[in-house]
């Protein structure tokens, strides 16, 4: 199997670089090529000697992956789906908002996880994504330079794919890589702890971790991971941290009307919040098949936004985009899925 | 039974010798540990051969009075640490975690317990604790010696252990997956507690028949393994 260039971090490069006897500066000449500039081949490369790119070419590939669909919302939101091996496929959601472009990339090919309002959890878990596969989603779309925003809050949970991510996000924010500023990506986590806390640690990037519920057993009903990882302790770590200042944590909750938007809710979350400079998200529930949760409506988001904020929470509403293509529950790459599946028999 | 999350950096770890391995079918492996701490049944425990190598979780197998603290594991051939826990022998040294987790059993309720493959392990657990055995025990697995502990389980829960097996045939045995034996049972009492264990594929499947049937999503309680 030839080498996959994009993906790899500076280090990574120079190792590599070295053992094939090449200069050591060439390292920094492929990072180049690789993440500051539109070029899709090795032999593009053009500092590079003739020699060295054959030689590169013999053993490696650029390892960009174009997308096989795209579809676009009537708010301009656009889903692209992209190959991930063996008849299964990831997406991105390309949302445009005034003048961001924020991209929701995903880190897996299904999730193990098991949410119970997620669609992504129905195809099961297929295999982690690699930090090439992860920013390739960016960088194989055409709104791919105009991206303003990162949020890795597709498919799969990110800090279940620790390492890829990491080195993904050391390549967005190094000089020799994309050089963007950590502000610009926000991480989300349904709060596996041990690996939380290893992400606070090496990297700047925003944190969202996925709450759904201030009740213990009601969370662990939508969210099994409760199991292990308990919401009290997900907080704890939390407020071992400095957010609020250069750094944001911000809680995602999806409102299922009359399920947990009650003045319990309300605050039980105030009270577990305390203290914490935070945000809270409110997330209209969009339907998915045969799921047993309510949807949620515009007023009862809004009255549980307001609420909150009575109680001195910043609590914003997520505006829903591209909810006619399904953005964000990865339904399209199940569909894909299934249907491929179904074809053998 | 490995369940949750893969891969746990910062759990921290206690060295903790090998008392004694069983293996109960070909590549499955039962490891006995000294209980030094009280648990919950259904809880788990980190697990490694080194500090250089990430811990997994493991179900505890045991029951919380046992001499013993057992987890239960299959070697798949690919994993970094089930091939090396594999070939442990006694006296050698492992890592393990305090247990932690809140799979647990909520006794003031009927329940029904689900699990495929080494999803069982919590289960055992349960029984061996003491709690109340449940309306059925429904275990999926591929041969007749996939069924770990069945000899336990036949003796304890004699008339509501169910064996489902995909590729043998045999007395007692329902032939076929799990999620048929639940598609074709009319007897489910709907309004009991169903606790599931198994890959996230099982369980996610597993809980939209019973949603399907009527179950209400608060009463499913699942423990997720890869």
């Amino acid at each position: 199997m030839p080498e996959i260039l994009y993906g790899k971090t500076l280090d990574e490069l120079k190792e590599w670089v070295k053992e094939l006897g090449m200069p050591g500066f060439t390292a920094g000449q492929i990072a180049d090529w690789l993440y500051k500039k539109d070029i899709h081949s090795i032999d593009e490369m053009s500092n590079l000697s003739k020699k060295n790119r054959e030689l590169l070419a013999s053993k490696a590939t650029f390892g960009l992956i174009p997308y096989t669909t795209v579809q676009e919302s009537t708010d301009g939101t656009k889903k692209y789906l992209f190959p991930a091996g063996n008849h299964k496929f990831i997406e991105a959601a390309m949302i445009p908002d005034k003048d961001r472009k924020t991209l929701c990339v995903s880190t897996q090919v299904g999730c193990k996880m098991g949410c119970l309002f997620c669609m992504t959890g129905k195809q099961g878990f297929q295999g982690n994504l690699s930090a090439g596969e992860i920013l390739n989603q960016m960088r194989s779309i055409p709104e791919g330079p105009e991206i303003s925003n990162i949020v890795y809050m597709g498919m799969g949970e990110p800090l279940d794919n620790l390492e890829a991510v990491m080195k993904s996000l050391e390549i967005l924010t190094a000089d020799w890589g994309y050089g963007w500023s950590p502000k610009r990506i926000t991480v989300s986590t349904i709060g596996i702890v041990p690996a939380m806390k290893q992400f606070l640690e090496r990297s700047d990037a925003h944190l969202a971790v996925s709450l759904h519920s201030p009740f213990d057993e009601e969370r662990k009903k939508l969210m099994p991971v409760q199991q292990v990882y308990p919401l009290k302790e997900v907080l704890s770590e939390i407020r071992s941290w400095d957010f609020g200042r250069q750094r944001r944590v911000s809680f995602e909750y999806i409102v299922f009307s009359g399920l947990n938007d009650t003045p319990a809710h309300v605050k039980e979350l105030a009270r577990i919040l305390d203290g914490i400079r935070c945000r809270i998200n409110l997330i209209r529930f969009h339907a998915i098949p045969d799921t047993p949760l309510p949807s949620s409506n515009d007023q009862s988001v809004l009255t549980m936004k307001e609420a909150l904020n009575k109680k001195n929470i910043l609590t914003t509403i997520r505006k829903s985009r591209g909810e006619d293509i399904y953005a964000a529950c990865g339904l399209l790459s199940t569909k894909e899925l299934v249907k491929r599946e179904n074809s053998d028999f | 039974m490995g369940t949750g999350i893969r891969a746990i950096k910062n759990l921290r770890l206690f060295p903790t010798p090998l008392v004694w391995k069983q293996e109960l079918a070909p590549e499955v492996y039962v490891l006995g540990f000294k209980r030094e701490e009280d648990f919950l049944p259904g809880q788990v425990v980190g697990i490694s051969h080194s500090l250089e190598l990430e811990p997994r979780l493991y179900s505890i197998a045991s029951g919380n009075k046992d001499e013993s603290l057992e987890i239960l594991f299959n070697v798949n051939p690919e994993g970094a640490l089930t091939p090396i826990l594999g070939k442990q022998n006694p006296r050698n040294i492992l890592q393990l975690s305090k247990p932690f987790g809140s799979f647990t059993l909520n006794e003031n309720r009927a329940s029904y317990w689900i699990a495929a493959g080494t999803g069982i392990a919590p289960f055992r657990s349960y029984l061996r604790s003491g709690l109340p055995a449940p309306i059925e025990l429904i275990h999926g697995g591929r041969q007749l010696q996939s069924f770990y502990f069945q000899d336990e389980f036949l003796q304890k829960i004699p008339s509501g252990y169910v064996r489902c097996c995909t590729q043998e045939k045999g007395e007692n045995l329902y032939e076929g997956r799990l999620t048929n034996y639940l598609r074709e049972h009319t007897t489910l009492q709907l309004d009991a507690n169903f606790y599931l264990c198994g890959s996230a594929e099982m369980v996610v499947e597993v809980r939209d028949i019973l949603l399907a049937k009527g179950v209400s999503y608060q009463q499913i309680i699942a423990e997720i393994y890869f």
